[in-house]
């Protein structure tokens, strides 16, 4: 069964490192994405996945079999690329029953599979089309039925939503999704839209130049980020610079700019340490006022309010001049205007604490 | 950046629709006047004179089985040149070793050796007792239809290298990949894949190296012997009836050109309109055999079957010409060729003249070829009317330049009764060197969005001001390549010089001196040095404009 483990692998392209000693493993049966910015990697990890470029180091097995030396056409896996590349000298069937056709299997069976995969994607009444006459979607759709009809068990997916609107990348995910649950498939998708990923995959791993940073459910990455980059890359987060006061019973002091002091849970700091603290923007409680006392509490004015539909999103300025984002349903709870005084209160467990980055913030979340 | 006044009035001149419209009329009058209708109009007035090649049944004989044998030729060479240069722009464009660029600049040499300097290397090469002949007794292949087999096969094999090797850089790897990834090993891939997408491209080279052999005059009357092709038997007709029985000659050269040229076009016509519907056999495979044909054993064979052939048929024979030019260089030839002394005199003249009617043409190309070039590309006058001058800009590509010679010669001795010898030969090269300009340039264009040139005009830029700081720019590149292979092609041209003039151009002069060695004078040293001096130059002046050209960027 197709589980794939990668051991330290590492790419390089000239002076670049492009994958830099990446050890993971996707078990069988799981949809596993690789997230990150452009130019993180992810797509060269896929191709090494498949074959179609080699590692400089480390190793790659597929169901278990090391696979550094097999062709690509030997690695028994469907591949889906980010432009389709439909050939486009072929009509939507003969692209569709090409892998079977070149894997040798008799005419009967290439079409009873091209028949079979081609009511998948339910695109049956087009397959006299060539794929200049598809749309977006349709394109979409024949690449995959393509990868499928070529009997892998392993389907990699080369961001294959990026170059269609928005709707249909919605209506398509959910519909690949289900392909790979009813065929029992491993799929491997690269993206780089965190919505996308989460709403999909049984796991995620995010990446940044090279490297993997954390691999965990949809859930782990958004309620437990481990470092400054997935808190910010997955979801949003506002960081606020501050210095470990002292330790106390419930976790940690924290001063944060201009005197203000939060207490947040983790304990796992040091007295005087320089630290970022990651909040959601929907973790924050907001209220109108100005006196209100309490812990954890700081003053503030709404500077901006946008109505997003579903949510409506504020733009605080506290009163240590940081400015947060504050996220809140539009259907529930209080509302508030421009000029707006307020009180924000940070809710201790809702706080992720990391150790101040020594290239500095603004470069630990950069994405390019 | 500040404009001078001149400048400014000629951006303010351009928005007037009149004085734009001008400048295309006048393009396309000159392009039917000077181009395209002269050679036709030409075998039309001398179409009485057919009659006197159809009575005379031997002469008759003789000129069709030439013209059958020029297109025999043309075939099999063309095949020939994409069966092996196919596997070289492979390699070229995927091998992984830093020696392959190498092998790429190399592969280009002979198609910048004149073709004057290439016929006499080959005929060292394969048939004087210096060359691989000294392995054997005797020449190893005389003067006759399989050296000029070897000939054409020799010039037209880098363009179809240099089109296929685009093409494939050209092209998208991920198609190829997709069907590696899909189960075909890599030969599978790329024949049921690569090779179908880029079939326009495969077309294209054929139809080059077609009209490269059937269109060759110079270098193939060295090397022929006894065999006539086309441009051959029009050249023999002038050798042996022009005074006698000028009549036959002019009958015999009018029918000869116009079967060339009226088979030429139904050819191009044919492979123009039936080659895209050319199916490839994409849906028979071959697994395991295949599969076995992809690796390393095989890919190593084909390889170095690649390799053999292009540096034993092609590199060496070309070059070969060096060997008694260096010779030369250390005998009494080197002091009486620098002196000009006897035969020399006439050489540098010839020399001179070549490379100044080389550089006149490349600019009367760029004047009057850059308005057609965007005419071609931004269809100025509709879809249609574009389309066909695209098409008939192509005609004197695929014309056999003596035969289109000829039709010059026939059309403008008619027409002005004291045309000065040298227009004749400005016109004769500019028709034949029209295309390659027009062709460059307007594919440059093309390739640049509209967008850029609407969003110029709404920043206030005014037509010659968008061609100014928008489509120059970006297609300068193009315009120095369409320049070189102007120039290149100008001063390599034999037929068409030898049939419209008797002003003796470099490459007419080295025909000569091979078809005078057999008296004695002049000497082999004499001969390699010409062509040693001819192919000197030729580098110097592709060094300077390649100077020149280098880091102007492709965008």
């Amino acid at each position: 069964m197709p589980d794939v483990r990668l051991v330290n692998v590492t790419k390089r392209f000239g002076k670049i490192v492009a994958i830099n000693n990446v050890s993971l493993h996707i078990k069988d049966k799981e949809y596993f994405s690789l997230l990150g910015p452009s130019g993180c990697g992810k797509t060269t990890l896929l191709r090494l996945i498949a074959g179609l470029i080699q590692p400089d180091k480390g190793e790659i097995y597929i169901g278990g079999k090391l696979v550094n030396d097999v062709p690509p056409e030997d690695r028994d896996v469907g591949f889906v690329f980010q432009t389709f590349a439909l050939f486009p000298h072929m009509n939507a069937w003969d692209n569709v029953i090409y892998g079977p056709r070149v894997k040798g299997f008799d005419m009967e069976k290439a079409s009873t599979i091209g028949h079979e995969v081609l009511e998948m994607v339910r695109l049956h009444e087009r397959l006299d089309a060539f794929p200049n006459e598809l749309s977006g979607g349709m394109m979409q759709r024949i690449a995959v039925a393509r990868a499928l009809a070529a009997g892998a068990k392993l389907l990699l997916l080369d961001e294959p939503l990026g170059q269609l609107d928005a709707k249909v990348r919605n209506e398509l995910r959910y519909e690949i999704r289900k392909m790979t649950n009813d065929l029992e498939l491993t799929a491997i998708h690269v993206t780089h839209d965190q919505s996308e990923a989460m709403a999909i995959s049984d796991r995620i791993a995010v990446m940044r130049k090279g490297k993997v940073l954390q691999v965990g459910t949809p859930k782990e990455l958004y309620m437990s980020p481990q470092n400054i980059f997935v808190a910010h890359f997955i979801g949003e987060s506002n960081f606020l610079e501050g210095y470990v006061l002292k330790i106390t019973s419930k976790g940690a002091l924290i001063e944060l700019r201009g005197g203000v002091k939060v207490e947040i849970a983790s304990k796992d700091v040091k007295i005087g340490e320089k630290i970022v603290l990651a909040v959601r923007p929907e973790a924050f409680i907001i209220e109108k006022g100005i006196t209100r006392r309490g812990e954890n509490i700081v003053l503030g004015i709404v500077e901006r309010v946008t109505f997003e539909g579903t949510d409506i999103r504020y733009e605080v300025r506290l009163k240590n001049q940081d400015l947060i984002v504050v996220v809140k349903p539009s259907l529930t709870g209080e509302w508030f205007n421009t000029g707006d005084k307020v009180v924000v209160k940070f809710p201790p467990e809702n706080v992720h604490l990391f150790a101040y980055p020594e290239k500095g913030l603004r470069e630990e979340i950069a994405v390019e | 950046m500040a404009q001078s006044t001149v400048t400014r009035m000629l951006d303010k001149l351009s928005s007037r629709k009149a004085v734009m419209y001008s400048v295309y009329l006048t393009a396309i009058i000159v392009f039917f006047a000077l181009v395209l209708l002269p050679p036709i109009l030409g075998i039309v007035i001398k179409w009485g004179a057919i009659q006197e090649i159809l009575n005379n049944k031997s002469i008759m004989e003789r000129s069709l089985t030439a013209i059958k044998n020029s297109f025999l030729i043309a075939f099999f060479v063309a095949a020939m040149d994409v069966v092996a240069g196919i596997p070289m722009a492979w390699l070229i464009t995927r091998g992984k070793s830093r020696w392959l660029s190498v092998l790429d600049t190399l592969s280009d040499i002979p198609f910048i050796v004149p073709t004057a300097a290439l016929g006499y290397s080959l005929l060292l090469f394969w048939s004087d007792p210096r060359g691989i002949s000294a392995m054997f007794e005797g020449s190893l292949v005389s003067p006759g239809w399989v050296l000029v087999i070897l000939l054409h096969f020799t010039f037209s094999y880098p363009v179809v290298v240099r089109v296929v090797v685009g093409a494939l850089l050209d092209y998208k790897m991920e198609y190829e990949q997709a069907s590696r990834t899909l189960g075909a090993p890599p030969l599978m891939a790329a024949r049921t894949v690569t090779l179908s997408i880029i079939k326009p491209s495969l077309i294209a080279a054929f139809i080059l190296a077609f009209a490269r052999s059937v269109s060759e005059t110079g270098a193939t009357m060295m090397v022929a012997g006894f065999f006539e092709n086309g441009p051959v038997f029009i050249q023999n007709m002038k050798t042996e009836f022009s005074t006698t029985n000028p009549a036959l000659y002019e009958g015999s050269i009018a029918f000869a050109s116009f079967v060339l040229i009226a088979i030429s076009c139904l050819i191009f016509g044919i492979i123009r309109s039936f080659g895209p519907r050319l199916k490839m056999p994409v849906r028979r495979v071959w697994p395991s055999f295949e599969r076995k044909l992809s690796y390393s054993k095989a890919a190593f064979t084909r390889n170095s079957i690649t390799s053999i052939v292009f540096f034993a048929i092609v590199l060496l024979p070309s070059l070969f010409v060096a060997l008694p030019a260096l010779e030369a260089v250390f005998t009494e030839t080197l002091p009486n060729a620098l002196s000009g002394t006897g035969i020399w005199e006439e050489y540098w003249q010839s020399l001179t003249l070549s490379y100044f009617l080389g550089a006149l043409v490349t600019v009367l190309n760029i004047l009057i070829g850059l308005p057609m070039a965007i005419i071609v590309a931004r269809r100025k006058f509709g879809v249609l009317p574009s389309a066909l001058l695209d098409l008939l800009v192509n005609v004197p590509l695929i014309v056999p330049s003596i035969a289109l010679g000829v039709s010059l010669r026939f059309f403008w001795k008619e027409t002005m009764t004291t045309v000065p010898e040298i227009l004749l030969l400005i016109f004769a090269h500019l028709a034949i060197t029209y295309p390659y300009l027009v062709r460059a340039m307007s594919a440059a264009v093309e390739r640049i969005s509209l967008d850029l040139e609407e969003a110029s005009r709404t920043l206030g830029a005014k037509p010659l001001g968008v061609f100014r700081t928008i489509i120059f720019p970006l297609t300068k590149y193009s315009l120095f390549s369409g320049a070189i292979m102007v120039f290149t092609r100008s001063v390599s041209e034999t037929g068409a010089t030898l049939a419209v003039t008797t002003l003796k151009t470099a490459p007419v002069v080295i025909v000569e001196w091979v078809k005078q060695k057999m008296q004695g004078v002049p000497l082999e040293f004499d001969i390699g040095l010409g062509c040693g001096f001819l192919l000197l130059f030729s580098f110097i002046v592709l060094l300077i404009l390649r100077l020149i050209v280098k880091g102007e960027g492709r965008y």
